[in-house]
């Protein structure tokens, strides 16, 4: 079975430091997700330097694809939080798109015999990652919206046009759940990333396992390979639907610090 | 059987994998606090430096790429809309103009018609009026030849009459008499 090891499914997410790092005492070492992080947003810089070195009136194929996301997340923008929305583009445009390369990247796999810090690595299956950007979303909505609103911000947590005795129930209601806002944002994301790195492993584990039997059970293997393929092209989509969900949800919120005094 | 296996087969894979799991670690990676600050670190760096770069200079670049190009089909739509403005002008222009060019046409034909009519008229008029005088001079010379033919008719039945008196009585009748005679039987 030595030649069968099936790697534990928790293994892709061990945090493994390649360089040390200290910044005072503080632990800043160069570990396998912060390669990733780098490559990441190294290659979505790469792209985006190819496609706007000329920006033409006639787009190339880097351009269009660069101006196809442009439109997209400006439109999600827009179409949320309306025109006022146009400060904050910027922001859930670098969210989107490094969350969503994150996720993908996350996806390519492992070339087999290298060291496991040279293993893929999915940054964004760690809480803290989705947590700190999740802190971010909520610190520009909290900061945004007493800066825009004053006090009147706090007409977030009392909708109108409500029953006086409804208030007792409806502010305590809304309260908790502009608190727990940063939490699901951050749980959905990293949980989402975690679950289905985690299947896929599983999945392809039962293969290793089923073929390292041999026989007929090395035959029914097949079965949770045709699952990991199914589940690989899954993947895919809820690494896109998750970056977006990430950033409608931010648009939502910062609708939410715009137009908190309207309520 | 067959099922029961394959449950049997993933129930020891899932165990060993399970046990490959807690022999790696105590607990999950994810909550290993010891990694928090070098992740937040890393970023912090990569998510600060992509929004900076971001919004100074991918994110201007391609919108003002839009823009431009948003200006450059609106400009050549408003150039096109005054070319078509230009054109439509150009064919009123063009079709009174042509109305114009067929109205005078048609004076001048008309013109051209009446002067040739009065011309014709003119050369008929004088044509008939050579004609008529020809005619009158004719008719004259034919009256004069009459007249003179008649008088030289008048002249031998009288030189006749004379003669023939002459011959019959032997006596010369007067001049008066004959001229009355034959007047008589001429009428």
């Amino acid at each position: 079975m030595q030649g069968f090891r099936v790697a534990s499914p928790m293994e892709q997410f061990e945090i493994i430091p390649i360089v040390d790092l200290s910044l005072g005492s503080i632990d800043i070492s160069l570990t396998n997700s912060a390669v990733w992080m780098l490559i990441g947003t190294g290659a979505i810089i790469a792209f985006f330097f190819a496609a706007t070195r000329r920006a033409a009136i006639i787009p190339g194929r880097l351009q269009s694809t660069a101006e196809v996301l442009y439109e997209f997340v400006s439109d999600l923008v827009r179409d949320t939080v309306g025109p006022e929305g146009r400060k904050f583009f910027p922001y859930v445009f670098t969210l989107f798109v490094w969350i969503l390369v994150a996720n993908l990247f996350g996806m390519i796999p492992s070339l087999p015999g290298l060291p496991k810090a040279a293993h893929t690595f999915t940054t964004t299956s760690h809480l803290v990652v989705t947590l700190a950007l999740a802190m971010v979303t909520i610190t520009i909505v909290i900061v945004y919206g007493f800066y825009k609103n004053g006090l009147g911000f706090f007409k977030l947590f009392a909708p109108s046009g409500q029953p006086f005795y409804m208030y007792f129930l409806l502010v305590p209601i809304e309260v908790v759940s502009f608190l727990s806002r940063p939490l699901s944002l951050a749980i959905r994301l990293f949980a989402n990333m975690f679950a289905g790195h985690i299947i896929l492993k599983l999945f392809a584990g039962f293969v290793v396992s089923l073929i390292g039997a041999g026989g007929f059970l090395a035959v029914v293997g097949i079965l949770p390979f045709i699952g990991a393929a199914a589940v690989t092209a899954l993947e895919f989509l809820v690494a896109f639907l998750q970056a977006y969900v990430f950033a409608i949800l931010t648009c939502i919120y910062l609708n939410d610090a715009v137009h908190a005094a309207d309520h | 059987m067959s099922v029961f296996a394959l449950v049997s087969a993933a129930a020891a894979a899932a165990g060993e994998a399970a046990q490959g799991a807690a022999e790696s670690s105590g607990g999950l990676p994810q909550l290993d606090f010891a990694t928090w600050p070098s992740q937040l670190f890393w970023l912090t760096l990569t998510f600060g430096g992509l929004y900076w770069l971001m919004a100074g200079r991918f994110l201007p670049a391609i919108g003002g790429a839009i823009e431009e190009r948003r200006d450059r089909i609106a400009d050549d739509l408003d150039q096109a809309s005054e070319f078509k403005r230009q054109a439509e002008d150009a064919e009123t222009a063009y079709n009174q103009a042509l109305a114009e060019a067929k109205a005078k046409a048609q004076a001048i034909a008309a013109d051209t018609r009446a002067e040739v009519d009065s011309e014709i008229a003119d050369m008929q008029a004088e044509t008939d009026a050579k004609l008529a005088g020809r005619l009158e001079k004719a008719e004259a010379r034919i009256n004069d030849m009459k007249a003179e033919a008649s008088a030289k008719v008048a002249e031998a039945a009288t030189d006749a009459t004379r003669a023939i008196v002459e011959k019959l009585i032997d006596e010369v009748p007067t001049d008066d008499a004959v001229a009355r005679a034959v007047a008589n039987i001429a009428r």
